[in-house]
């Protein structure tokens, strides 16, 4: 008794300082702070030193001299006179294609193939199971040059170019497709198009209202099809038809007029679009078969139709699944389009890469390379979090 | 007053009646999985018409017609390009993956000193198959022998220089044996790394969250090739001049970096489906940090990831090649040069082979991570999901 009474009034004893939690993290992360501070401090020594050794001077200045060297593919206009922002610029854009253009393939392709891994079709199961296998596990720089140094460089020359149909041709400068002139402006198209976009945008809310209000339903997809294929179309008429088609034509040496795709961008989107295909058809796959049998049943037991059912039961609980590892799909997709440097695509990091030759600004260009890769990533990624917090669950 | 019992009771079992010939048989399974539908008897059509386009001109390029011997270029040329062959021949060119076959597996490492790379290439698969296979005991030894002991192995016999070997410096290195030189270092250094910057991105410690944080975030936001652009170009520039990295480390530690800031995040995902409980009973059960994690937290983890830990190890195999672009000869690399860089070889069917060939071997590699991956997940599911 008494001992336990002593126990209860006695002051616990102070562990050393040594043992408290508290203090032992204090005391190591002021250490990381200041290995830290001494190795940026070191690094950052170095470097100057090694900067004046090289007589480099550092500052943004470089940006404005005369780039000096030619980009064969290009969006905005641009000669070697051009400034090297310009270039850079040039650059950005032609990653900017490359990754919008492979994101659409390959969601197309990734949704196509995962839906036919879980089809009731032997022949079709087994192909898409290939095609996945196959593709996932070759590196994409390899399937570039592939297509790069293997196919599309042993195509025909121009003058034995293959003809395609709808007056396209396929040699070895790329393919060649007919081309949209506008004489004069589009413009009208244009706002016909936003008109269309918004008026369908308009039929969906207030389909949507009516059918909380009165439970009947529109058919809002036949509807906004419409309005966005029929309003650009009619002001098309409206305005006199001012488009004609430029078909390439065969001449001796060339082929002139038309729009021509070139080989770089050819292969790469092929690569880059086919490999991430072979994941998306992964998630989506996963995403399907996550979606608990208990659904499919319930809507068959409401008497939905399968396609029905499909669209409004499974396929918005399967996406919650299916957005978040999508997303990084995209990032993936938009960070390898640099492989694009092995083939020669003037992207971004191409054209980094030889503005860092001719000027030795190896700073600069890292910082630049590093804003727009990371702005990239964290605008894709804000775009899908919000479509996913869009499509989540919503718990009432 | 007499009932009649209507009641029956059957006392033996009626006969096993053979199915119908509907559900059964060869026609039977055609119906259910070929033609159940007639959209489905369209996609199996147009499937099978596909199929009898591309497979036979696929084989027949691969082997049918292919040239399997030959000792230069004019072995695999048509009439029209010079050779002897038929024109409008296509078909793959063998004979130039069997003569530099030596190239493609060890770059330009001297003739003479081969056999170092073989032995080392047989005390890898020495311990690497018995650490891979269950059954074996002597898991730490092997374990300890394999990812501690066998890299200081490997660096002296690979580099050599001591032990009256001659040196041979890294340029000279290439080929299978440089794309495995990277894995390994990648695969060995990106484990510890990537949990450490796991637990430093879920400490309490306010800086170093931070840290982890702005790191692993800031490594996978930018592209591997900047990765490995910035190894090769900053990283002598952040070392005291005169003071010079050889090439193939600086993209080592690139690759490193690299591939431990998604191993981490691959790890945080394991750390965080462990349940609070767990944590909570180690604290009760009086262990330290360290103790907590390494006994109990981490296995849980680490077993809950190892899909995710073999996909990080096969897109980082898969990522070796990306040295290529900094002049680094890999596999590929060895490929890509000797199809621009030989004439012995140049013909129009040469690219189309190397890189058929190149795929193969990385195919091979990567599925088999893949399926020992699932086969390890099957092995190790102690039935805690489903």
């Amino acid at each position: 008794m008494a001992s336990q009474e002593a126990i209860r009034t006695s002051e616990p004893t102070k562990a050393s300082l040594f043992y408290d939690p508290k203090i032992r993290s204090l005391v190591f992360q002021a250490l990381l702070i200041f290995l830290l501070i001494l190795g940026v401090w070191w690094i950052i020594d170095n470097t100057i030193e090694n900067l004046r050794r090289s007589n480099i001077s550092t500052g943004w200045a470089f940006l404005r001299g005369r780039a000096g060297f030619d980009i064969s593919d290009r969006l905005v206009e641009y000669t070697s006179d051009s400034t090297f922002f310009r270039a850079l610029v040039v650059g950005i854009l032609n990653t900017l294609k490359v990754a919008i253009a492979g994101i659409i393939v390959a969601t197309v392709v990734g949704f196509l193939v995962g839906i036919g891994r879980l089809s009731n079709n032997w022949l079709i199961r087994k192909i898409c199971t290939v095609y996945v296998e196959i593709f996932r596990n070759i590196p994409p720089l390899l399937v570039i040059l592939f297509w790069y140094q293997g196919v599309l460089a042993v195509l025909p020359a121009v003058r034995e170019s293959i003809e395609l149909p709808f007056n396209s041709f396929l040699n070895v400068r790329g393919f060649y497709l007919p081309a949209i002139v506008w004489n004069g402006s589009g413009l009208m198209v244009l706002g016909g198009l936003a008109i269309g976009l918004v008026l369908s945008w308009y039929v969906a809310r207030r389909a949507y209202a009516r059918q909380m209000a009165t439970g009947q339903s529109f058919p809002v997809l036949w509807v906004s099809l419409a309005l966005i294929v029929g309003m650009p179309l009619l002001a098309y008429l409206l305005s006199g038809m001012p488009a004609t088609v430029d078909y390439p034509q065969k001449g001796n040496f060339n082929l002139t007029g038309g729009s021509n795709v070139k080989p770089e961008f050819l292969s790469l989107l092929l690569a880059l679009s086919f490999y991430t295909a072979s994941f998306i058809a992964e998630i989506v796959r996963a995403g399907i078969m996550g979606v608990p049998k208990g659904q499919t049943e319930a809507y068959s037991a409401l008497g939905l139709r399968p396609a029905k059912g499909l669209r409004l039961v499974v396929i918005p609980q399967a996406l919650r699944i299916i957005i978040p590892p999508l997303t990084s799909q995209y990032l993936n997709l938009t960070k390898n389009s640099t492989l694009g440097v092995a083939i020669g695509y003037p992207e971004l990091y191409s054209v980094g890469g030889t503005i860092l030759n001719q000027t030795g600004q190896a700073i600069e260009v890292v910082v630049i390379f590093m804003i727009v890769y990371l702005s990239i990533s964290l605008i894709t990624s804000a775009f899908m979090n919000w479509f996913n917090t869009k499509m989540a669950l919503k718990e009432r | 007053m007499q009932e009649h019992d209507l009641s029956w009771v059957r006392t033996e079992m009626a006969l096993a009646q053979a199915a119908p010939s509907s559900q059964v048989g060869a026609g039977a399974w055609m119906r259910k999985n070929l033609f159940a539908s007639p959209f489905d008897t369209a996609l199996t059509i147009l499937a099978a018409l596909a199929l009898a386009w591309a497979l036979p001109q696929i084989l027949n390029w691969l082997f049918f017609s292919a040239v399997w011997s030959g000792a230069d270029r004019t072995a695999c040329l048509t009439t029209e390009q010079g050779g002897s062959l038929p024109a409008g021949w296509t078909g793959a060119c063998w004979p130039f993956v069997e003569a530099r076959l030596g190239y493609f597996t060890f770059g330009r490492y001297p003739l003479e000193e081969r056999w170092r790379v073989i032995l080392c290439g047989v005390i890898f698969l020495a311990l690497l198959v018995p650490l891979l296979t269950p059954r074996i005991p002597f898991k730490r030894l092997n374990a300890i022998l394999f990812f501690a002991v066998f890299p200081f192995i490997a660096f002296f016999l690979l580099l050599g220089g001591y032990f009256g070997l001659p040196y041979v410096e890294t340029p000279l290195w290439g080929g299978l044996l440089v794309t495995l030189v990277i894995s390994y270092v990648g695969i060995v250094t990106s484990l510890p790394l990537g949990i450490i910057l796991a637990l430093g991105r879920r400490s309490k410690m306010p800086i170093v969250k931070l840290l982890s944080v702005v790191f692993i975030e800031t490594v996978r936001g930018v592209p591997l090739v900047a990765v490995l652009f910035m190894a090769s170009f900053m990283l002598p520039l952040f070392v005291p001049p005169g003071m010079t990295f050889d090439k193939l480390l600086r993209a080592l530690i690139g690759v490193a970096l690299f591939s431990s800031a998604y191993m981490a995040e691959v790890i945080r995902g394991g750390l965080q489906a462990i349940p609070k409980g767990q944590y909570e009973g180690a604290d009760s059960l009086g262990l330290g940090y360290w103790q907590k994690m390494g006994l109990i937290v981490m296995p849980q983890a680490l077993k809950l990831v190892i899909p995710g830990i073999v996909n990080t190890f096969i897109g980082l195999f898969k990522d070796t090649t990306l040295v290529l672009i900094i002049s680094l000869f890999d596999l590929l690399g060895t490929v890509k040069q000797s199809i621009s860089g030989d004439p012995t070889w140049a013909t129009p069917q040469t690219a189309k082979t190397g890189y058929v060939f190149a795929a193969a071997v990385f195919w091979i590699f990567c599925f088999g991570m893949s399926r020992y991956s699932q086969y390890m997940e099957r092995r190790l599911d102690t039935g805690h999901r489903k």
